[in-house]
C-alpha cells in the first residue's frame, strides 16, 4: 500500500508558489501584447487591400493551426540564432504566447466586429464619419461587449497553454512541480498537489465566466463564440 | 539575417521523420476514438437524471477541462507509477492524458448537442410512446450529430495537435523526431522550421474542410 | 344555425373510457390544477376552453403523462394508471413506471401546438416512426398503414417530402396522421391551430372535423369558439385550475351561466358562430 506523504510538498511550497505567480506573470504578458495585436490582425483581415489582409491571414491562419509546443520550440531555439538574440527562456515564452494568442484574439474580434448589424455602420457612414471613426465610435465598443466571454474563454485556455514552457525550463507552475517532485522523490504527491492548484485556479476564473455570461444574457446582449 | 539555411541534414535520414509522422498518427488515433467514444458516454452521462450517473461525469468533465492537459500527461507518467507495480510508458501516459482530456471537452460538446434540441423533439417523441432510449436513438440524436460535427471536427484538429505534448515524455512523434534531427546536427532552425510547415501542410487543407463543412450543414437547416 | 354532429351512438362499454378523479398537478409552489374531476366515455368529443394560464394545456398533458400529476388518480380503460399507494396518515400517492407510462401513451395520442415534426424524417418518415419503433410493425405494413393515414388528411401526394418543405397546415397534418397511426383510443389536441396563419388554420380543422364526425374520441383544447360550438359534444370551461363550467355547447357557449364564462366569451366572439 502507498503511503502518502505530502509533507515535502508543505515544506516546500514556496517553490510552487514561485512557479504558480511566474505562470500568472507569463499569462499577463502574453494577454497584454496578445490582445492589441488581435485588434490589429483582425483589422488587417477586415481590410479590403489584399496586400493588407492576405499576409495578416496568413499569420492567424498559421499560428492556429499549427501545434503551440512546436512554435515554442521555434521560438525558443530556432529565433535566438536567426536574429542573433540572445533571449531568456522568459522572453521567448512570452513572444510565443503573444502572437499564438494574438492569432485566437485576432478571430473573436474578426467575429465580433462582423457580427455587428450592417446597419450600424450604415447609419455612421450616413452621418459622415469615416470608416475609422466608424469603427472606433459605433462597431468596435458595441463588438467589445460581445466578445467579452469569449475574451475570458481564450485567456483561460492560455492560461492552459502557457504550461508547455515547462519543457523549455521556464520556471512556471509546471516546471517547479517537476523539479521538486525529482527532488523530494514525491512524484504523485508533487504532481496531485500541482494539479489541483491548478484546478482550483481555472475553475474559479471559469466561474467567473459563466457569471460574467449569465449577465450578460440577462440584459439581452448577444455574444459570440 | 545572415543566417545559410541549408536543409540537408533535415532531409538526409527522411526514416527519421517518417517514425515521426507514424508516431504523430498513431497517438492521435487511439486518442480520437479513446475521446470520442468515452465523451459519448461522457455526455450522455451528464444528462441522465440518476445522480450516480451524472454527478461523477459532470465531475470528471470539470476536472479534466480545467487543468492543463500537459499537468495531466505528466501526472500519468510519474505520479501514477508510484499507485502501481508496473511503469507506464510514455504512450500510455500520453494516450492517458490526451485521451481524458478529449473526452471532457467532447463529452460537453455532446450534452450542448443534445440539449440544443428543442423539448418539442423530446415530446413527439414520448407522445408516440417511445422510451427515453429510443428517442435518444432516434429522434434526437440523429439531429444531435449534424450540429455537433463542426465541433467535433474541431475538436479532432485539437487532439491532433496535442500528439506534439507526448514528446514531453520522449514519445516517438514527429516533433520528437524535430528535437533529435536538431540537437544531433545542431541546426534548429531548419529542423523547427520544416516541422512547423510539415504539420501546417498537413492540417491545413483539413482546417478549411472543417469550414467547408460547417457551411454546407448551416445552409442545410 | 345548429349543425353541429348528431350526438355519438350508445357507447359500447358501459364504464368511461377516461375518468379523472380530483386531479391536482403543481409546479413548485404554484398550484395549477386545483382537483379536476372528469369522465370521458367512448366517442365524447370535448371542447376545453379558458384563458391562458388557466390549466387547461396543463390538464391535457396530464392525461397522457406528459406532466405527471401531483396528486389524484387517472383511469384510462377501467383500470387505474399508476400504482397507488397509502401511507399511515390516510393519504394516497400514486407511482408512475415509464414503462407503463409508454403503453398508456400508445394509447393515447397527441397533437401539438408547434407540431413537434421530426425534421430528419420525410413525412411518410414521421408517420410509420411509431409503427416500427414503438409497435414494431414490419416495414412495408408501417409504410401501408402511414400512406393510408396520409391519404386520409389529405397528404398523400406528400409523402415523401421533408417538414421543411411543408407549410404549417401541411405539417399539422402530417402531425395528426403521425398520431392517428398508433390507433388511439383517445386523441389529444393541444391548441392545434394556435401557431398556423389563419388561412392555413381551416385545412386543419377540417381534419378534425372529419375525425370528430367518425366518432373518434377526442379533448381538444382551442381558442376556436366557433369551431368547438359546431364539433364538440361537451364543452368545459376551465378557470384557476378547476372546471368552471361544463355541459353541451348550447350551454355553454351560448347560455353560459357563469360570469366568468360570459366575459370570457365575450372577449373571444370576434367572429360569429
Amino acid at each position: 500500500m502507498y503511503q502518502w506523504d505530502f509533507a515535502p510538498v508543505l515544506a516546500n511550497s514556496g517553490v510552487l508558489a514561485t512557479g504558480l505567480a511566474n505562470t500568472l506573470k507569463l499569462t499577463a504578458t502574453a494577454l497584454t501584447f496578445g490582445i492589441p495585436l488581435g485588434l490589429g490582425l483582425a483589422l488587417l483581415r477586415l481590410a479590403r487591400l489584399r496586400l493588407l489582409s492576405l499576409p495578416a491571414s496568413f499569420v492567424v491562419e498559421f499560428f492556429r493551426t499549427t501545434p503551440p509546443l512546436v512554435q515554442l520550440f521555434w521560438f525558443f531555439f530556432a529565433l535566438p540564432i536567426l536574429i542573433r538574440v540572445e533571449m531568456t527562456p522568459y522572453v521567448a515564452a512570452a513572444i510565443t504566447f503573444s502572437i499564438q494568442s494574438s492569432a485566437f484574439f485576432a478571430e473573436v474580434f474578426r467575429a465580433g466586429i462582423v457580427s455587428i448589424d450592417r446597419g450600424q455602420s450604415e447609419a455612421a457612414r450616413a452621418l459622415g464619419m469615416t470608416g475609422a471613426q466608424a469603427m472606433r465610435r459605433v462597431i468596435l465598443p458595441q463588438a467589445v461587449k460581445r466578445m467579452i466571454p469569449a475574451f475570458m474563454e481564450r485567456s483561460i485556455e492560455l492560461m492552459k497553454t502557457t504550461t508547455l514552457v515547462a519543457t523549455v525550463s521556464y520556471a512556471d507552475l509546471l516546471f517547479q512541480a517537476n523539479e521538486l517532485a525529482q527532488k523530494t522523490f514525491r512524484p504523485l504527491e508533487v504532481f496531485t498537489v500541482t494539479a489541483l492548484i491548478y484546478f482550483v485556479v481555472i475553475y474559479a476564473a471559469s466561474l467567473v465566466v459563466h457569471r460574467v455570461e449569465r449577465r450578460l444574457a440577462i440584459s439581452g446582449e448577444t455574444t459570440v463564440h | 539575417m545572415n543566417h545559410r539555411w541549408n536543409f540537408d541534414a533535415v532531409w538526409a535520414h527522411p526514416e527519421a521523420l517518417l517514425a515521426g509522422a507514424a508516431g504523430t498518427l498513431r497517438i492521435f488515433a487511439i486518442c480520437l476514438v479513446l475521446g470520442l467514444s468515452l465523451g459519448l458516454l461522457v455526455g450522455l452521462g451528464r444528462y441522465s437524471r440518476r445522480p450516480w450517473i451524472y454527478l461523477p461525469a459532470s465531475t470528471f468533465v470539470e476536472f479534466f477541462r480545467n487543468t492543463p492537459v500537459l499537468v495531466q500527461i505528466l501526472w500519468f507518467y510519474f505520479a501514477l507509477p508510484m499507485l502501481l507495480p508496473f511503469e507506464i510508458s510514455p504512450l500510455t501516459a500520453a494516450a492517458l492524458g490526451i485521451s481524458l482530456n478529449s473526452a471532457a471537452f467532447s463529452g460537453e460538446i455532446f450534452r450542448g448537442g443534445i440539449q440544443s434540441l428543442e423539448r418539442g423533439q423530446w415530446e413527439g417523441a414520448q407522445a408516440l410512446g417511445m422510451t427515453q432510449g429510443q428517442a435518444m436513438r432516434r429522434i434526437i440524436l440523429p439531429q444531435a450529430i449534424k450540429r455537433m460535427l463542426p465541433a467535433l471536427t474541431n475538436r479532432a484538429i485539437e487532439i491532433f495537435k496535442m500528439s506534439t505534448l507526448a514528446s514531453a515524455v520522449a514519445y516517438v512523434e514527429l516533433l520528437q523526431q524535430g528535437k533529435l534531427i536538431a540537437s544531433l546536427n545542431f541546426n534548429p532552425i531548419e529542423a523547427y522550421t520544416v516541422i512547423a510547415l510539415l504539420f501546417f501542410a498537413f492540417l491545413y487543407p483539413l482546417v478549411q474542410a472543417t469550414y467547408v463543412l460547417e457551411r454546407r450543414l448551416r445552409q442545410g437547416d | 344555425m345548429n349543425d353541429a354532429p348528431s350526438p355519438a351512438p350508445t357507447a359500447k362499454t358501459t364504464q368511461p373510457l377516461l375518468r379523472v378523479t380530483a386531479l391536482r398537478k403543481q409546479f413548485g409552489p404554484a398550484e395549477i390544477l386545483k382537483g379536476i374531476d372528469l369522465s370521458v366515455a367512448s366517442g365524447d368529443r370535448i371542447a376545453i376552453l379558458g384563458a391562458s394560464g388557466s390549466g387547461k394545456s396543463t390538464l391535457l398533458r396530464c392525461l397522457n403523462f406528459m406532466e405527471k400529476p401531483s396528486s389524484g388518480r387517472v383511469e384510462l380503460g377501467g383500470s387505474v394508471v399508476g400504482t397507488e399507494r397509502t401511507s399511515r396518515d390516510g393519504s394516497v400517492r400514486t407511482d408512475y413506471s415509464e414503462r407503463e407510462l409508454t403503453r398508456v401513451r400508445q394509447r393515447v395520442g397527441m397533437v401539438f401546438q408547434q407540431f413537434n415534426l421530426f425534421p430528419h424524417m420525410t413525412a411518410l418518415g414521421n408517420v410509420t416512426e411509431g409503427l416500427l419503433t414503438v409497435k414494431g410493425l414490419a416495414r412495408d405494413l408501417a409504410a401501408t398503414q402511414a400512406r393510408a393515414q396520409l391519404a386520409r388528411v389529405g397528404l398523400a401526394d406528400k409523402a415523401d417530402e421533408y417538414p421543411a418543405r411543408l407549410s404549417g397546415g401541411q405539417k399539422q397534418r402530417v402531425a395528426i396522421a403521425r398520431a392517428l397511426a398508433m390507433e388511439p383510443e383517445l386523441l389529444l389536441f393541444d391548441e392545434p391551430t394556435s401557431a398556423l396563419d389563419p388561412e392555413l388554420v381551416g385545412e386543419v380543422l377540417r381534419v378534425i372535423r372529419a375525425l370528430a364526425e367518425e366518432g373518434r374520441t377526442m379533448l381538444l383544447v382551442t381558442h376556436e369558439v366557433g369551431f368547438a360550438y359546431h364539433v364538440a359534444s361537451r364543452v368545459l370551461f376551465i378557470a384557476d385550475g378547476v372546471i368552471h363550467e361544463q355541459g353541451t355547447p348550447d350551454e355553454v357557449l351560448k347560455h353560459p351561466r357563469q360570469a366568468r364564462t360570459q366575459a370570457f366569451l365575450a372577449r373571444h366572439n370576434e367572429f360569429n358562430f
